[in-house]
């Protein structure tokens, strides 16, 4: 395997992993927000802040490691999406600051105060689809090269169907992972009330997931012919993708084993995403950087290398132990510690 | 609007985050170390005033250390929203310490969250405290890494540029350039410092409030006697970073100290201000100073502005910035060691309100001395981004949008600012230490009314 290649490899890794755990953060943010103005904050709220006040930091340090990462691996990322991505990238900056600030100050607080629900039910939707720019761009026909450096073509991207379809998906997705996430937190909590609601979030936003990436896949034949044909290429992996959808919803309707459903949605994403990335290529940012032409030196990525791998032997282990803690821990999840 | 240049807007951007990530930067690496500290204290003297002290810290540090991870998620990609030249030169030849900061970042991240909600999950506390320790190596590795790169733009080295191609690139050598040991030093001795400076002024405050408690006695004890060690370790940073400049950087330390010819035996001149003629006038100047602070020889050459082109001159109102720090510094040292004079002498009372008074200055003082520091270091690169490579004004987005920025992200950091202090006010003034110690050690307190 290149080296330009396991270094993408490695990010997108971690990008899934963000794609993941940020998304439950983020809908969670909704849900708890629709919960309260809905009159039924009382039956999840708890069970929500019992999950996330741990784990928010861990959650802003996959997104951290993924563009320090891209800008280590592919330096000229820096650029075209640097000088592009200006205005799009300070809204999602001073959004994910409101939202991650504010979760430690209201910590101590009430979950009463009105403003701050709307504030962290709100950022919620807008920071996905803030983030979801990148990848919008990515696929070409959204920046010029000027004399005056690469601009961005604000026009163009609020008017393409393209661009707000994936921002459709991004919101669609990340209210999906999180209740489906949400009903296996609650059952293992051994919370029914929680669970007969949060169960019922989940098979509602299962079939817009699936439209939603029916209406992107349509869209990117028109905004990116080439990569929707090596997509198309790959479309049994997508297929594998739906199945795994098939077997979430239906363990979910069926009411139980809740821990495979999720699981099932986990590996939903993971080859979706995989399938997405795999036919992006050979273009990181179409038509500009190309995966072998933008990857920085040998010495460098060796040594990025090195250190990745060094730092999962430090990670993993510490990661498992904060989810003993917090996430498989009965007793805690349950709330009696 | 804007009648400012994007390079010039960017430059006021990241100076506000930079300036701002840096008080929180600043106590998230220090306080876990006072954390630290007092948790163990307690333990081992089997006092819970200590392990309330360090239980109170903890909780206050969430708030902070918030702020801390949001502002510097925000530099992070603000380096490639306004830099974006840079970090694509740059991003070649330095990314690994920045990648580094990462893991040693998400490490932290990871042992503060388990940390922070598991004080009593275990049977033995000292479990409890050993939590501790991946939160201060993480935290004070964060600081090395990034330390590091700053060092880099300052004196860059382990690539070479053959017109815009970067070659024969060596990613340790450019993070172990010769500005890291010295800066490193000086960043995380200060950050201490400035962290115990803090608590100290929060203890003294209360004392001064007539809070006569033995727990904020313990506090001021623990704390200005921390604040001593470090500023002992801080002066010996700084004596060293000053050799550093004078080997290395050159410009830099002549701009700051008012250094015009290269000369042997060159005075050190202290305060002072110039007229219009570019002479020095009102300061203080002690013979021969700047040559012993430069190489530890009364009558080395130190070398001036002279030696340098006149449009790579850094500006010459840093030496303020420096002379503040400094000023600050020795300040500090004596105040703290004024307090162990008086608290080692019987007779003397260690709790004078003047002497509270000088305490209850120190952290404020310290985060301003911090501040002048980095406006300093960065100040005095200039013009340079990346010193004798790329210019500030190349490294710079041509973006028109930066003006907006700059609106947005001020309102960002006041709707931050009061929200942290509105969040510190909500945890501390329904709930003095009293009684939570009540509350939490009902023995302790009741003996305590005893004495």
């Amino acid at each position: 395997m290149s080296y330009e290649l396991l270094g993408i490899t490695v990010l997108w890794v971690f990008l899934y992993g963000y794609l993941i755990v940020a998304s439950i953060d983020f809908g969670a943010g909704f849900f708890a927000y629709f919960a309260k103005i809905t009159k039924n904050d009382h039956i999840i709220n708890k069970l929500i802040s019992r999950y996330l006040s741990p784990v928010w930091e861990v959650t802003n340090v996959f997104f951290v490691f993924f563009f320090v990462g891209l800008i280590g691996f592919f330096p000229d990322m820096a650029y075209y999406f640097g000088q592009s991505l200006l205005i799009p990238g300070s809204i999602a900056i001073v959004l994910l600051a409101i939202r991650g600030s504010f979760y430690a100050f209201e910590n101590y607080g009430s979950k009463e105060n009105h403003l701050y629900m709307f504030l962290y039910g709100a950022t919620g939707l807008l920071i996905p689809a803030a983030l979801s720019t990148a990848l919008t761009i990515s696929e070409g026909g959204f920046i010029r090269e000027t004399e005056n450096g690469v601009q961005l073509m604000y026009g163009e991207l609020f008017t393409n169907p393209f661009s707000w379809s994936v921002v459709f998906l991004a919101i669609v997705s990340v209210l999906y992972i999180s209740s489906m996430f949400l009903t296996f937190y609650a059952n293992r909590a051994g919370d029914q009330p929680a669970l007969n609601l949060v169960r019922k979030y989940a098979l509602f936003w299962s079939s817009p997931t699936i439209i939603a990436s029916l209406t992107t896949f349509i869209a990117l034949s028109q905004q990116n012919p080439d990569h929707f044909q090596r997509a198309i290429d790959l479309w049994w992996v997508f297929g594998i993708s739906v199945a795994f959808f098939m077997a979430a919803v239906f363990l979910i309707y069926q009411g139980k084993y809740y821990g495979w459903a999720f699981i099932a949605v986990m590996l939903q994403f993971f080859v979706a995403f995989f399938a997405y990335g795999a036919s992006h290529l050979p273009y990181l940012l179409y038509p500009h950087v190309t995966l072998s032409g933008g990857v920085t030196s040998e010495a460098m990525a060796i040594a990025l290398v090195t250190v990745f791998i060094a730092g999962l032997f430090l990670l993993i282990p510490s990661l498992v132990m904060l989810m003993r803690m917090f996430l498989f821990d009965a007793d805690y999840v349950k709330g009696k510690k | 609007m804007f009648d400012l240049d994007s390079a010039t807007l960017s430059r006021m951007l990241t100076a506000l985050t930079l300036g701002y990530h840096a008080i929180f930067a600043t106590l998230g690496v220090g306080i876990p170390v006072m954390i630290s500290i007092a948790e163990f204290i307690g333990i081992k003297k089997k006092d819970p005033h200590y392990t309330l002290l360090a239980r109170r810290w903890t909780r206050g540090f969430t708030i902070t250390v918030a702020v801390g991870v949001v502002t510097g998620t925000a530099i992070g990609l603000q380096l490639s929203l306004l830099w974006p030249s840079f970090m694509q030169l740059a991003g070649k030849v330095i990314a690994l310490p920045l990648f580094m900061e990462t893991f040693a970042f998400f490490f932290e991240a990871i042992f503060l969250g388990i940390y922070l909600y598991t004080w009593d999950r275990f049977k033995k506390p000292i479990y409890h405290w050993l939590l501790s320790i991946p939160v201060v190596i993480g935290s004070t590795l964060s600081a090395f890494f990034i330390t590091s790169v700053n060092g880099f733009l300052n004196t860059p080295q382990g690539f070479e540029l053959e017109g815009d191609t970067v070659t024969s690139i060596q990613p340790l050598a450019a993070m172990f350039n010769p500005a890291t040991p010295t800066k490193v030093l000086h960043v995380v001795s200060t950050s201490y410092l400035t962290a115990a400076a803090v608590l100290a002024t929060i203890a003294a405050i209360y004392l001064l409030k007539k809070k006569n408690t033995l727990y904020h006695m313990k506090a001021l004890k623990l704390t200005v006697v921390s604040v001593f060690i470090f500023a002992i370790a801080t002066a010996i940073a700084g004596d060293l970073s000053a050799k550093f400049l004078a080997e290395e950087q050159p410009e830099k330390l002549a701009a700051g100290e008012w250094h015009f010819e290269t000369e042997e035996g060159a005075d050190l001149v202290v305060f002072g201000t110039l007229n219009e003629n570019q002479e020095v006038e009102n300061a203080i100047r002690i013979p021969n100073g700047l040559s012993f602070l430069a190489h530890g020889d009364f009558n080395a050459e130190v070398t001036g502005l002279d030696q340098i082109p006149e449009d790579e001159q850094p500006p010459l109102w840093i030496h303020y910035m420096f002379d503040l720090m400094v000023s600050i510094g020795f300040f500090t040292l004596g105040v703290s060691l004024l307090y162990l004079v008086f608290w080692k002498v019987k007779k003397w009372n260690e709790y004078h309100p003047l002497l509270l008074w000088g305490i209850a200055s120190l952290g404020p003082l310290s985060m301003a001395a911090v501040e002048f520091g980095w406006v300093f270091a960065e100040l005095g690169r200039q013009p340079w981004i990346l010193r004798g490579f790329m210019t500030v004004s190349e490294g710079a987005t041509t973006s028109p949008y930066v003006g907006w920025m700059l609106i947005l992200f001020i309102g960002l950091y006041t709707v931050l600012s009061i929200g942290c202090l509105i969040a510190l006010r909500k945890i501390f003034k329904g709930n003095p230490a009293e009684h939570e110690l009540e509350h939490r050690y009902p023995e302790v307190a009741a003996t305590k009314e005893g004495n």
